[in-house]
Formats: structure tokens, C-alpha cells, sequence
């Protein structure tokens, strides 16, 4: 009971501070869902493009980045890319590029593996009508290459969120980092690690749900 | 007896349509086609019969080039489509396919299906489209399906709405890969007369089957296949009665 209190107290007099990070993990991961999903669609289309080159080079892309440790590639960026380009770069600028890459290789695993999915017999009536390439794609396979790809691509999004907590190493405002400001002013771990545990069961738990009745819509529409 | 012997109805030799010269086809290590050559006479109906396994339908996928040949030539209407420099959607349009597992568009309504390739590829407007669609819906009973989704369709159904998916862009022959493989037998008879109202309107046809009473009524040419080569051809009274060929008669007794 006693720890209970401490929590309340806690939460009463720093608030501010978890909302702070909330709204930083929110954000952050908004920004690096929507370009990572940009992305990782065009490594998708090179890779199934046929043209070799563009397969080759998807291919190691998405192999360095999925066999790497995340927190690996963050410290990369984050050393790397301020040497690398002519302007000052924030760390959290270097950190949600690193984040955005990293998703990218995974979303363009999910968005391929989707595409491919889809029965070969339905590429080959599309041929045999005469369609050209594109129209094949973009009528035929792609609209039920969706019904596959958006229920993978909601737990990605899960992950990708959760994965924002490691941008705390570098100080980037978010939840991770809004326990560690109260820690260290604090000196009260557990409390703190309780509350923002709290928050992100919270969040996670609503964006599961809105992705399971989403993907129950979708599969109504299939239905018909 | 050959090819070029055949008549059609009347006296005047019909064009060759289709003209397969020294055909291979290898998967691999696997020889699937052995040197064919044959051709193919505008409004006949030509049955491809034998095992499975003998390269029936490797054969008929050449002839659009959803098999990319690895030797040898398909020309057709005089232009040889395994060339490299060909566009191959042109003349793809001009070639209707009918498979074994429907593959009608599950994401499309049945109006949808057959109107989707001529309104994308041939500039045809939506209603004129429609239109059509409706008309040939008509003429193999579907009419009343005209707004359902293809999961709503028996497999039988499915399978004359392929057939006028194909007949849409106007095709001027039709392959017919194993079209009532995979049916129900009760569903059989109502897509076999779709094919044969086909045949008698003229229609050229190549049908790759296993129905033998069906091929022999409809063909004006039976094919033989096996081991990747066609091993007999002739009318379907040579080939069902007189067969010449040892496995042929061997693979008749066996199914007939």
C-alpha cells in the first residue's frame, strides 16, 4: 500500500513530466510509422521489380538492418550522421532517422511477403487478359495484397512503439526518458518505472484493440 | 495426316492462326516440351489429350508466352510473339485463357471481372463496357449474378464467368487449360456447353481436357501428348478408333 501511495504522489507532482514523454513516444512514433511505411513500400516494389540490381541491393539492405542489434544501429546514426551532413543535427533528428530506417527494412518484409502472397493464378488471368505490368499490379494484386498486409503491419506498428523507449539512451524526450528525469530527481525507481509501464500498457492496449476491430471490418468486406 | 489437309465445312483452307516451330521447353534439368511443331487453323477446335505429367498444359501456356519457351518460335497471326522485341500485352489481348482454378478476381463483382481488362486496355468506356458484359452474362445464364462477388458463385458459375472475362477483349482464339478439373461432376455439363455454343459459333479453340466424350464431339483435331512431344494428331474418329500410335491406344484403353 505503501508503494501505491508513493506512486500517486509521484504522479501528482510530475505529471507534467509523463505527459511530456507520452506525448514524445506518440510523436516519435508517428513520424517514424508513416515514413517508415513509405519507405519500406518502394524497398518492396524494387525488390519484386525483377530488376536485379534493385534486388540485390534491397536484399542487403534489408539483411544488415534486420540482422543488427536496433540499439546498434541508433548508436551508428547517432555517431555517423552529424559528421555526415553539412548542418547541426539534434540528436533526436539522428535518432528518428535511425528509428525510421530501421522500421523500413521490417515494414518492406510485411508489404513483400503480403504481395507475394496473393495466388500466382490471379498475375497469370491478369496477363492472359493482356494488362499491362502496372495495371496487374495496381488492380489485381495489390488491393488483396492489402487484406494480407494491414493486419501484419499493425503488430509492426505495436513493435515500432515500444521500440521508441530505446531513444531514452540518447535523451530523447519520451516516456523511457520522462522515467529516468523523475528517477534521477527522485531517487524513487520502482515507482516511476510503474507509472510509465502504466502508460504504455495503456496505449498499447487501446491501439491493439482499434487495429483488431479495423481488421474484423476488413474481413466483414471479404466476406460479401 | 497433316495439318494442312484440314477443311473446315467448305472447301477454302482457313489461315493458320498459330504456328509452333521446334517448341522446347526445359524446367531445369527436366525436358517438359521435345520439339513441337504444329499449326493452327483459324475457327478450328483442337483438343489436347494424354497423361498427366506429358506437357499439356506447359504447351498451351507457351502459346501466350506465360511460359517463356527455350527454344523454338510461336507465331501468331503472323508475328512471332517469342520474340524478344515484342510487346507481348498487344497480342496477349488477342489470346484468351481459361484455367483450371477459375482464378476469376475475388475482389471485383462479376460485372467488374469482365469489364476491368477492356475499359484498362482498350479504351472502351464504362458503360459500353457494362453493357456488353451484361450481354454475354445473358448468354451463359449469369445475369441474375451480375452484382455478387465471385464468393457467392458455385464453381461452375465461376468458370462461365471466366469464359466471358476472356471473351471480353474479343479474342480471336481461346485456351482452355483443364477448364472442369476442379468442378464438382455435377457442374461439368453447364460449363462444357458454354464451350460448345463457343465452338459452333466459330470459335478457335484449343482445350487442353480430360473429358474425352466432350473432346471427341466438339474437336475437329485431337492431339496426343506424351512425354512432351505430340505423339499423335487427327480427326477424333483416327484417334479414338484408329489410333495408330501404341500409347496412344494404350492411354485410351485406360480412360475410355
Amino acid at each position: 500500500m505503501k508503494l501505491l501511495e508513493t506512486v500517486a504522489g509521484l504522479w501528482q507532482k510530475y505529471y507534467y513530466v509523463y505527459l511530456g514523454g507520452l506525448w514524445g513516444t506518440i510523436w516519435l512514433s508517428a513520424v517514424s510509422v508513416a515514413a517508415a511505411t513509405v519507405i519500406g513500400t518502394a524497398i518492396a516494389l524494387m525488390k519484386l521489380s525483377g530488376v536485379r540490381v534493385l534486388d540485390w541491393i534491397t536484399r542487403v539492405y534489408v539483411g544488415i538492418l534486420r540482422g543488427t542489434p536496433i540499439l546498434l544501429q541508433l548508436y551508428f546514426f547517432w555517431i555517423l550522421l552529424p559528421k555526415a551532413v553539412p548542418f547541426e543535427l539534434s540528436d533526436t533528428a539522428c535518432i528518428i532517422v535511425a528509428l525510421i530506417v530501421n522500421a523500413s527494412a521490417y515494414v518492406a518484409e510485411v508489404i513483400r511477403a503480403g504481395i507475394q502472397a496473393v495466388d500466382a493464378g490471379q498475375t497469370e488471368a491478369a496477363k492472359s487478359l493482356g494488362m499491362r505490368p502496372r495495371n496487374v499490379m495496381l488492380r489485381v494484386v495489390m488491393p488483396q495484397a492489402v487484406k494480407n498486409i494491414l493486419p501484419a503491419l499493425g503488430n509492426e506498428y505495436v513493435t515500432m512503439i515500444k521500440q521508441t523507449s530505446l531513444a531514452s539512451v540518447f535523451f530523447v524526450e519520451e516516456l523511457m526518458t520522462s522515467y529516468k528525469t523523475v528517477q534521477s530527481a527522485t531517487f524513487l525507481a520502482l515507482p516511476s518505472l510503474i507509472i510509465v509501464g502504466f502508460i504504455y500498457l495503456i496505449l498499447i492496449t487501446v491501439l491493439t484493440k482499434a487495429l483488431d476491430l479495423f481488421e474484423r471490418r476488413l474481413q466483414k468486406s471479404e466476406r460479401r | 495426316m497433316s495439318a494442312d489437309s484440314i477443311k473446315l465445312g467448305g472447301k477454302i483452307k482457313p489461315r493458320v492462326l498459330i504456328k509452333v516451330e521446334n517448341l522446347n521447353k526445359s524446367f531445369g534439368d527436366l525436358k517438359v516440351l521435345r520439339n513441337i511443331s504444329e499449326s493452327i487453323h483459324e475457327g478450328e477446335v483442337v483438343s489436347i489429350i494424354g497423361p498427366s505429367g506429358s506437357g499439356k498444359s506447359t504447351f498451351l501456356r507457351c502459346l501466350n508466352l506465360l511460359e517463356r519457351p527455350s527454344s523454338g518460335r510461336v507465331i501468331f497471326e503472323d508475328v512471332d510473339i517469342s520474340g524478344k522485341k515484342v510487346d507481348i500485352v498487344k497480342h496477349r489481348q488477342k489470346i484468351g485463357m481459361v484455367f483450371q482454378q477459375f482464378n476469376v478476381f475475388p475482389h471485383l463483382t462479376v460485372t467488374e471481372n469482365i469489364t476491368l481488362a477492356p475499359t484498362l486496355e482498350k479504351n472502351i468506356s464504362k458503360a459500353d463496357a457494362r453493357r456488353r458484359a451484361h450481354e454475354l452474362l445473358e448468354r451463359v445464364g449469369l445475369l441474375d449474378k451480375k452484382d455478387e462477388y465471385p464468393s457467392r458463385l458455385s464453381g461452375g458459375q465461376k468458370q462461365r464467368l471466366a469464359i466471358v472475362r476472356a471473351l471480353a477483349m474479343n479474342p480471336d482464339v481461346i485456351l482452355f487449360d483443364e477448364p472442369t478439373s476442379a468442378l464438382d461432376p455435377e457442374m461439368v455439363g453447364e460449363v462444357l456447353d458454354v464451350i460448345r455454343s463457343l465452338a459452333e459459333s466459330g470459335m478457335t479453340i484449343l482445350i487442353v481436357t480430360h473429358e474425352m466424350g466432350f473432346a471427341r464431339e466438339v474437336s475437329d483435331r485431337v492431339f496426343f501428348m506424351d512425354g512432351g512431344a505430340i505423339r499423335e494428331q487427327g480427326r477424333p474418329e483416327e484417334i479414338f478408333f484408329h489410333a495408330r500410335d501404341p500409347r496412344t491406344a494404350e492411354f485410351l484403353s485406360m480412360v475410355l
